[in-house]
């Protein structure tokens, strides 16, 4: 019996409780902190509950055709009272507007970021770099407006040039062919001028990242008989990789909420419009700016659903980059 | 100097036959000027600065091809920023400069219209941290060199599995190359670095306290790596350890600074300057007498 004991392990404690007395000063820092954080999720939630609860009646009515049909027909009778059992309130068309706009001034904006904070950390000589950071910054500081107007007298007989070339070239392919020629206002032009936005705020970023790449490891491969190029694929790339897609995701999170500047520039037209160099489409947010001035009260709920919507679809796209960084964040760092 | 407390265990895990070989092939070597292979690297009145401020003043040394040379010194007498002047890593520091001549088989490596890259190629460095490419497989970080220099290579396995054999790691590694280069301990991780240095077939390696994070088992390791290499390249090692500068390398050079900028006090075969040094600095600083 007693050898059966001895030869057993004894069993192992509990784990014990780590705990330390606060100081003070460290509980009142520690309210200040969690007070800050919770009231911005607070601030969150707030706008959530007030678009829920005045977009809730026309999403039950409305049900899935909210986002699978374009049609926005505020009924009112002669008494301009609404009637809303005529009323149909669709927004597809301006969420795949949202999507397709967004999605084309990521694509542009991304590559010249990061070329931009490529240079910038590992090229420009220290007075250059200290200009450029400061007008970049100032670049993402710019009123929206300025943006629009300047894309629409500006940019935009340029980039129907460039729209032109890419439907002559690239007419082929579906997202680039054309019914009819209208060049002017299209997704292309807005998503342009969105890029152009997104661009400092992504470039700021991608530089952030670049600049904290592990000193040792830059030596290492210089040491190796790297080139700068060699470098920066084989160190600062996959370094900076989870960064630079989680930059891009706050790019694409302003480009989809843009409201302005896409106001200015697109021909908003209520048809889905897949053909990215064709002057018709919108995104929600100009949509709401649009309709909000003499929407009757019933079509303001219909505006809400519609920023709901928006809201969550914001949301989905920043879940699914955290999951996307999270996947293929590590190994670089 | 925890250095120093190590040592006595050292001494025995040595194998005597591996003592006398490294020995022997020392007292083998000759004195400057009748080397079988010459003149690997000659620096010529290196100096320093950062800034304005000298950090090293008129440091000329010759490296024989086939030896190891330590240099020694106490803390923050230029060891380091010598050692980068070898192969301009030192310019990497934004306010770095320097002044002097470093000849690389007979020609300057600064000179104007040289290829930086083409001379990093040759003149290989191991640093005091292993910083292996975490990104990358075992494997990769071997062959990382011939990559990033965009060198092509016959046969890829054969060059990994010399790298890693010379460099002491093929049997610990041998079956796990496509693991992450992180996932060695830090000792293995120093000899994969040695193996990525060497995979671009450098002339000259250079080494800034490789084993200033290793335990003895590793140190012990990276020496024998460093004696087998030494027949076929020229090897220049900063080291704290006194044992380790008299076990491993053929001639010694002794660093100093008085609070400016750092000088070379003294160069000479490792036994002279650890049993007869000309300099009472150099005497006191080897018998652990200041530094
Ligand atoms: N990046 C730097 N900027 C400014 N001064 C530097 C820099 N690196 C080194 N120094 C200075 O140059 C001198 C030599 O430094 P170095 O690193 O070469 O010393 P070391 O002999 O390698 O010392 P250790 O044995 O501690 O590594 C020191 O006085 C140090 O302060
Ligand atoms: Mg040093």
């Amino acid at each position: 019996m007693s050898s059966v004991q001895v030869s057993e392990r004894p069993a192992l404690p509990e784990k014990r409780q780590l705990t330390t007395k606060p100081r003070f000063s460290d509980k009142v820092f520690r309210g200040v902190v969690t007070g800050g954080g919770l009231s911005s999720l607070l601030i969150l939630g707030m706008i959530f509950i007030f678009l829920l609860y005045q977009g809730f009646s026309i999403l039950h009515s409305q049900g899935l055709h909210f986002i699978t049909t374009s049609d926005w027909n505020a009924a009112v009778d002669d008494n301009n009272v609404p009637i809303p059992s005529q009323s149909h309130f669709g927004i597809a068309a301006m969420l795949i507007g949202t999507l397709v706009c967004a999605t084309i001034a990521v694509a542009i904006a991304v590559p010249i970021s990061v070329f931009t904070a490529l240079f910038l950390t590992f090229y420009a000589p220290s007075s250059v770099k200290k200009i450029m950071v400061t007008l970049v910054d100032l670049m993402a500081a710019f009123p929206s407006i300025l943006y629009g107007l300047w894309g629409f007298f500006v940019l935009m007989p340029s980039a129907v040039y460039w729209a032109k070339l890419l439907n002559k070239f690239f007419g082929w392919i579906p997202f680039f062919s054309m019914q009819a020629p209208v060049f002017d206002r299209s997704p292309f032009v807005a998503g342009v001028v969105l890029s152009i936005m997104i661009i400092p705020i992504v470039t700021s970023i991608a530089r952030e990242i670049f600049g904290q790449t592990p000193l040792d490891r830059i030596q290492a491969a210089y040491a190796l008989g790297s080139t700068r190029w060699g470098m920066i694929r084989a160190v600062a790339f996959p370094y900076a990789r989870s960064g630079i897609v989680g930059g891009a995701m706050l790019g694409l999170g302003r480009a989809m909420g843009e409201t302005v500047a896409v106001y200015t520039v697109l021909n908003i037209v209520y048809q889905i419009n897949w053909h990215v160099l064709l002057g018709a489409g919108g995104n929600v947010a100009s949509m709401i700016l649009m309709k909000f001035g003499e929407a009757t009260p019933l079509e303001i709920k219909a505006l809400m659903a519609a920023g709901l919507i928006l809201f969550l679809v914001t949301l989905i796209v920043n879940s699914l980059a955290d999951v996307i960084v999270s996947k293929s964040g590590k190994s670089g760092r | 100097m925890t250095d120093e407390s190590e040592n006595p265990e050292m001494e025995t895990h040595v194998q005597p036959s591996s003592l006398a070989g490294i020995a022997s092939a020392a007292e083998a070597k000759k004195a400057p000027g009748s080397s079988a292979l010459g003149v690997g690297l000659e620096a010529r009145n290196i100096h320093a600065w950062f800034g304005d401020k000298l950090a090293l003043r008129d440091v000329s040394l010759d490296f024989w091809a086939g030896t190891v040379t330590a240099l020694i010194g106490p803390s923050g007498c230029g060891k380091s920023t010598f050692i980068r002047t070898l192969n301009r890593m030192h310019e990497f520091i934004p306010t770095a400069a320097m002044a002097g001549e470093v000849l690389l088989n007979g020609t300057d490596i600064y000179a104007p219209g040289v290829d930086v890259t083409q001379i990093r190629l040759k003149v290989g460095m191991v640093f005091q941290k292993p910083n292996p490419f975490p990104s990358m497989t075992i494997a990769e970080n071997v062959l990382a060199g011939l990559k990033l220099a965009n060198l092509k290579v016959e046969n890829k396995d054969d060059l990994l599995q010399e790298c890693l054999e010379r460099a002491g790691l093929w049997n610990e590694v041998k079956d796990r190359l496509n693991a992450h280069g992180g996932s060695l301990s830090g000792g293995q991780q120093q000899r994969l670095c040695i193996a990525r240095s060497l995979a671009v077939r450098p002339q000259v390696l250079l080494m800034d306290e490789p084993c200033s994070a290793l335990d003895p088992g590793s140190t012990l390791k990276v020496e024998e790596t460093i004696s087998h290499l030494s027949s076929s390249m020229t090897i220049i090692i900063v080291t704290h350890n006194m044992q380790q500068a008299a076990r491993v390398s053929d001639y010694t050079a002794f660093f100093l600074s008085d609070g400016g900028p750092g000088e070379l006090v003294e160069v000479g075969h490792t036994n002279e300057i650890f049993s007869r040094p000309k300099d009472t600095r150099t005497e006191n600083y080897v018998t652990g007498r200041f530094g």
